[in-house]
C-alpha cells in the first residue's frame, strides 16, 4: 500500500486555530456599531424613491434609459 | 401592486456589519472597505428586484461587493497597497487567553495570502459559508473553493511556524504585550 503523498498530514489543531481566531476577528468586527454613514445612506435611499414615487418627473434626468 | 409584500431592502440594515468586517478582510484598509460597502448598499438597493426572497441575502450582498472590490482592484491595479491591518489589529486587541496563534505573526502571515485565498478562507473560515455557498459567491467550482482554503490555511500554517511538536503559544507575556501595545497606539 502506498503512503499519501503529503509526508505531513493537514494539522487539524491549527486549521482550527485559524479558523477561530479569523472568526474571532471577523464577528468582532460585524457586531461594532454601523458607521452613521451607513444608516445615512440607507435612509436617503428611502427618501429618494418616496420622491421619485410622488413626483416621477423630478428625478427625470437620472432614469435616461437607452 | 405587491404593497402588503415585505421589502427585503428594510433588510439590508442587518447585515451591514458583517458586509464591513467581510470587506475588511478582503481589502485590508479600512476606508477602502467602507467604500466598497458603501458601493453595495447602493447597488444591491437598485437592484433588489435580482434578490430572490427566500434565499440568502447575506451570500447575495456578500457577491455583489466581493464582485465590487475585484473591479475596483482592477481600475487601482498600478496603485500600491496600503493595508492597514484592521482585521488582524481587531484579533490582536482581544487575545483569546487560549488562542495559540501568536497575533503578530498572524496579521503578517495574512498579509502574504492571495486575495482569492483569502477571500475563501474567510467565506467558509470566518462567514459561516459552505463550500458550495462559497464556490456560487465567487462563480468557481466547489473544487477550487475547497483548495483554496486548504492552500490559505496551509500557507498560515507554514509562515507561522504552527506546525511541529513545539508550536508557538500566545503566552501571558505575548498577551500583555500586545494589549499595552493597543492601548498606546
Amino acid at each position: 500500500m502506498k503512503r499519501p503523498q503529503h509526508a505531513r498530514p493537514r494539522n487539524e489543531q491549527a486549521d482550527r486555530e485559524i479558523d477561530e481566531n479569523l472568526k474571532r476577528a471577523f464577528d468582532q468586527i460585524a457586531s461594532e456599531p454601523v458607521p452613521d454613514r451607513f444608516t445615512d445612506l440607507l435612509k436617503k435611499l428611502k427618501e429618494k424613491e418616496a420622491l421619485e414615487a410622488h413626483n416621477p418627473h423630478q428625478l427625470e434626468e437620472k432614469s435616461s434609459d437607452d | 401592486m405587491t404593497e402588503a409584500a415585505p421589502d427585503p431592502r428594510d433588510e439590508l440594515v442587518n447585515h451591514l456589519g458583517a458586509l464591513r468586517a467581510f470587506a475588511i478582510s478582503l481589502a485590508r484598509n479600512s476606508a477602502t472597505a467602507d467604500d466598497l460597502v458603501q458601493d453595495t448598499v447602493v447597488k444591491a438597493w437598485a437592484n433588489i428586484e435580482k434578490f430572490n426572497p427566500g434565499s440568502n441575502m447575506r451570500a447575495w450582498l456578500f457577491t455583489i461587493l466581493r464582485n465590487t472590490y475585484y473591479s475596483f482592484n482592477r481600475k487601482r491595479k498600478s496603485e500600491v497597497e496600503d493595508a492597514d491591518g484592521v482585521l488582524t489589529g481587531a484579533l490582536a486587541q482581544k487575545p483569546d487567553h487560549d488562542g495559540r496563534l501568536h497575533m503578530q505573526d498572524f496579521n503578517a502571515a495574512f498579509e502574504h495570502l492571495s486575495d482569492e485565498q483569502r477571500e475563501a478562507l474567510v467565506l467558509v473560515g470566518a462567514g459561516g459559508f459552505s463550500y458550495d455557498e462559497a464556490a456560487e459567491m465567487c462563480g468557481v467550482k466547489t473544487g477550487t473553493i475547497k483548495s483554496r482554503v486548504n492552500r490559505a490555511r496551509a500557507r498560515l500554517t507554514e509562515l507561522m511556524g504552527l506546525e511541529g511538536e513545539d508550536k508557538m503559544e500566545l503566552t501571558d507575556t505575548v498577551t500583555a504585550g500586545i494589549v499595552a501595545q493597543q492601548s498606546a497606539a
